[in-house]
């Protein structure tokens, strides 16, 4: 018999209209139980209205190794960022 | 006023739920794993909330106590918990079968009591109703889990569910005060959710591959002071802050 439970990613919607954030991890036997878990260790003081778990090893993750060639190139590339144009003091929320 | 119907009706709810918490909240630290030490903790205080509801409107309704008191200044033939709540925390298997067993039956008590004629009753019932669902949710679901889980951890629900079984009946077993709150629409007619209560139960168990219990040897007791040889020891533990240091507060 295994004798660890697997690990479970924890996401979870804190108000409507957000997206899912990464809260943590957690142990659990099957998904049922991930969910269970994750109301009581991340959402007993009101985080949360939705929670997603998801086993963690179905997450692929970059390798640390290959940040070079991952990231680095889009530091020099400024125009990426919209930041040369100018807003008009109406538009909010930008 | 404190010998009358109402107010030993009322702390016959609030005792259950004191006792059932305090076993719960022994388990803080000592949990099987981080996730069902924190979850069965949350349960705890979820009942101990309940509890200081119950609590502080009998103490309104006496005058002259406080929660605090009554809570913890009471001696072991003043409970009026049932049986099987104060039983020990055996091994996880009995944490399991305990709360499962309670939970079925606290669920259909509460929602007979959002109908209650007693207004606050009816709001701490209706306040209540959400945190009990979740608590039979998680119960429910592991007492499936081990029983439907390998051979050990069926052959140890099993033990739980044979060596807490006696001590169902009482919760059905109407008592004085419960009778005439019945009667007057206040309380809930216990007598009444007994059918439904086994075949609830039995319906989990046979899906969790456990044995519904033969036995028809049943203990009562609690309800009218009359505890089991656990009882002392719970109490000891929990009133000796309250006992050594009255009143104190930090």
């Amino acid at each position: 018999m295994e004798k660890n439970w697997p690990l479970w990613e924890v996401f979870v919607r804190s108000k409507n209209g957000l997206e899912h954030r990464h809260f943590g991890s957690l142990h659990a036997a099957d998904a049922e139980m991930a969910l269970e878990n994750a109301r009581d260790v991340y959402t007993r003081r009101n985080e949360g209205v939705s929670i997603w778990v998801v086993e963690s090893s179905h997450i692929t993750a970059s390798n640390p190794e290959h940040n070079g060639e991952l990231f680095e190139p889009a530091q020099d590339k400024v125009y990426r960022h919209p930041t040369f144009y100018n807003l008009p003091d109406e538009v909010k929320h930008m | 006023m404190k010998q009358s119907n109402l107010y030993q009706y009322i702390l016959g709810l609030a005792d259950n739920s004191l006792i059932l918490g305090q076993r719960l909240g022994e388990l803080c630290g000592h949990g099987p794993n981080l996730e069902t030490d924190i979850a069965c903790t949350n349960i705890s205080l979820d009942l101990i909330g309940q509890t200081r509801s119950y609590y502080q409107y009998l103490a309104k309704m006496a005058g002259d106590t406080s929660e605090d008191a009554i809570a913890f200044m009471r001696l072991e033939r003043e409970y009026r918990n049932v049986l099987l709540v104060e039983q020990p925390n055996t091994h996880f298997g009995y944490v399991i079968g305990r709360q499962f067993l309670f939970d079925v039956y606290h669920l259909q008590l509460l929602k007979e009591l959002q109908q209650s004629s007693d207004e606050m009753l009816a709001a701490i019932a209706k306040k209540s109703i959400k945190e009990v669902s979740y608590h039979k949710r998680f119960s429910g679901d592991w007492v499936k889990r081990l029983g439907d889980g390998t051979e050990e951890s069926n052959e140890k629900m099993q033990e739980a569910i044979d060596g807490l079984w006696r001590y169902t009946d009482e919760l059905f077993q109407a008592n004085e005060a419960e009778t005439a709150m019945a009667l007057e629409g206040v309380g809930a007619d216990v007598t009444a959710l007994k059918e439904t209560y086994y075949k609830e139960v039995s319906a989990v168990l046979d899906e969790a591959m456990l044995k519904v219990p033969e036995s028809k040897y049943f203990t009562h007791g609690g309800k009218k002071g009359i505890h089991s040889e656990h009882m002392g020891y719970l109490l000891a533990d929990m009133q000796y802050m309250q006992r050594t240091y009255p009143d104190m507060k930090w």
